[in-house]
């Protein structure tokens, strides 16, 4: 069972209450050290850190719309081998999918993992947050201001990442989402009043959270409201962009026309968090030829561009992880060429995954399609047809 | 349909199954089109996609993996895994708008010569209907 409690905030500062919240995790001996976003010196960008000290909490900031990197990577760093420490992580629902995708596949564990999941509307681009900061902006409290409301509205003249904006999985714990062992919720809510904190019983008594049924409740009928319109809007957007991608991708010529910019450097497999393999195949001298090989095949097909099989990479990491596809996005964040391949493996993992009925990062229990079969399954396939 | 176009297959046979089961055409001197060319696997569990794409991008028509009936498999689930690769393979190739009939699986055990020659006899004619693949001339792969 779990106890739904809010947390006033004092003077409107909802990243105090966040944090002092937070430190008591450390101060109550909860845990030895936490794993959340804090802000850069530079204060241009904010970035997943591990605190032990209580006095260093004063920048951490779990709700600022920018993620440079996926802290399931980050999880994974500091929990894949044995550590010995208690620790909590606040994480945002594609962040969370992909750890638990990641302990699945035995690259991090939740022994005495605290995880926290926060609401999220969205992040920018690593570039266009640090325009923002560089503005003057603070793109934490335009997106709380948006939060009652539950509309991601971006600065003017910004967008929200393409993943964000069709990301229909905002809520830790919501459909299709793991459920945290605490949830840090500020949609539907003000949260210049109060943040909902939603923890299992045996942190919550520790915590010394108590539900305060009448409120909770009158605050959950808005809360709940205002999720399913964000998820209707969002799921109505993706349908859109995956319409029309099919459209563009269909026959060979617009797919080949969508990866001619690729330049192989692999970017996207260096920031996806479900990419963990020490040695990628695409790492090995595998498709470094002998220099006579590019010449026969310029020989037989008149020319060849270079660098070559860059679509060989991307068919062949989508038939690696696209199963286990969480749609964060980092994909395309990273890419020099500006691919849409956030899109593309989003659209094709979706596919994949319905095939093996998966939700990637949706429960410890459901086993990731590539590493379990079942005898009973697809039982015309490798049979004479017809 | 082209009567000149030979279509060219790549096979991914299991050793000890479908391997067995082409070699038994072979020393039983059962004909079978000479369109296939053989890659000797010690399972179909044991086939990483890439090398299919790979086989796909360069040009070839066809690929026929092979590996023992279910149940038969001799590190008891490869063929299961590949099965479930095969999957995922098929419905990738067919949302990037490549023809997912160029890819076949088929279970051959090593006393199914007859199956295995007409097996291969078969796939060469469904790719003579299918045409040559569109990428054979492409190099911007």
């Amino acid at each position: 069972m779990s106890v739904t409690a809010y947390l006033e905030v004092a003077e409107g500062d909802t990243l105090g209450a966040l944090r002092s919240f937070l430190g008591r995790l450390l101060a109550e001996d909860i845990v030895d050290a936490l794993l959340v976003p804090q802000k850069l010196p530079t204060g241009d960008n904010v970035v997943p850190t591990l605190i032990k000290n209580p006095a260093k909490l004063a920048g951490v900031d779990p709700i600022a719309p920018v993620m440079p990197v996926i802290a399931a990577r980050a999880l994974s760093n500091v929990t894949a081998t044995e550590h010995g420490e208690r620790l909590a992580t606040v994480l945002r629902s594609c962040e969370l999918r992909a750890v638990i995708e990641l302990v699945k596949l035995q690259q991090a564990s939740l022994d005495n993992v605290i995880l926290i999941g926060v609401d999220c509307l969205g992040t920018y681009e690593v570039t266009d947050y640090a325009k923002l900061i560089e503005a003057g902006a603070n793109p934490t409290a335009e997106l709380l201001a948006g939060a009652a409301e539950g509309q991601p509205t971006a600065h003017e003249g910004y967008q929200f990442r393409a993943a964000c904006r069709m990301c229909e999985k905002p809520v830790p714990g919501g459909p299709d989402v793991y459920h945290p062992d605490i949830t840090i919720g500020f949609l539907g809510l003000d949260p210049s009043q109060q943040i909902l904190i939603e923890a299992d019983d045996n942190l919550a008594e520790k915590l010394g959270l108590e539900a305060d049924v009448g409120q909770v409740d009158n605050l959950s009928g808005g809360r709940k409201e205002v999720i399913e319109r964000l998820i209707a809007e969002r799921t109505a957007e993706r349908d859109r962009v995956f319409a029309a991608f099919q459209e563009q991708v269909a026959g060979m010529d617009g797919l080949l026309a969508k990866f001619s910019t690729c330049i192989r450097c692999y970017n996207c497999m260096g920031a996806c968090p479900i990419c963990y393999c020490k040695e990628c195949i695409f790492r090995t001298p595998t498709f470094d030829h002998a220099s006579p090989q590019y010449f026969r095949w310029a020989e037989r097909k008149g020319s060849i561009r270079l660098p070559t099989d860059t679509l060989l990479f991307h068919l062949t990491r989508l038939n690696h992880m696209a199963t286990s596809c969480v749609g964060c996005g980092m994909c395309e964040s990273a890419c020099p060429s500006e691919l849409p391949v956030a899109l593309i493996f989003r659209a094709v993992g979706q596919e994949t995954q319905a095939i093996f009925d998966y939700h990637p990062g949706r429960s410890l229990e459901e086993e990731v399609p590539v590493a379990t079969f079942r005898e009973d399954e697809l039982t015309e396939l490798g049979e004479r047809q017809g | 349909m082209n009567d000149d176009f030979e279509p060219r297959i790549i096979g991914f046979f299991c050793n000890w199954c479908t391997y067995a089961g082409a070699d038994l055409a072979g020393t039983s001197r059962i004909q079978y089109p000479p369109n296939i060319r053989v890659i000797r696997l010690m399972c179909s569990g044991a086939l990483d996609p890439v090398y299919v794409i790979k086989a796909l991008l360069e040009g070839a028509d066809g690929v026929l993996i092979g590996g023992c009936h279910p149940g038969d498999c001799h590190y008891q689930s490869g063929n299961y895994k590949a099965r479930r690769r095969v999957a995922i393979l098929q419905s990738i190739l067919k949302q990037m708008g490549f023809e997912p009939e160029r890819v076949w699986l088929r279970w051959i055990s090593a006393s199914e010569g007859r199956y295995f020659a007409d097996t291969v006899a078969e796939m060469v004619a469904k790719l003579k209907e299918l045409g040559p693949n569109p990428l054979k001339g492409v190099g911007a792969v």
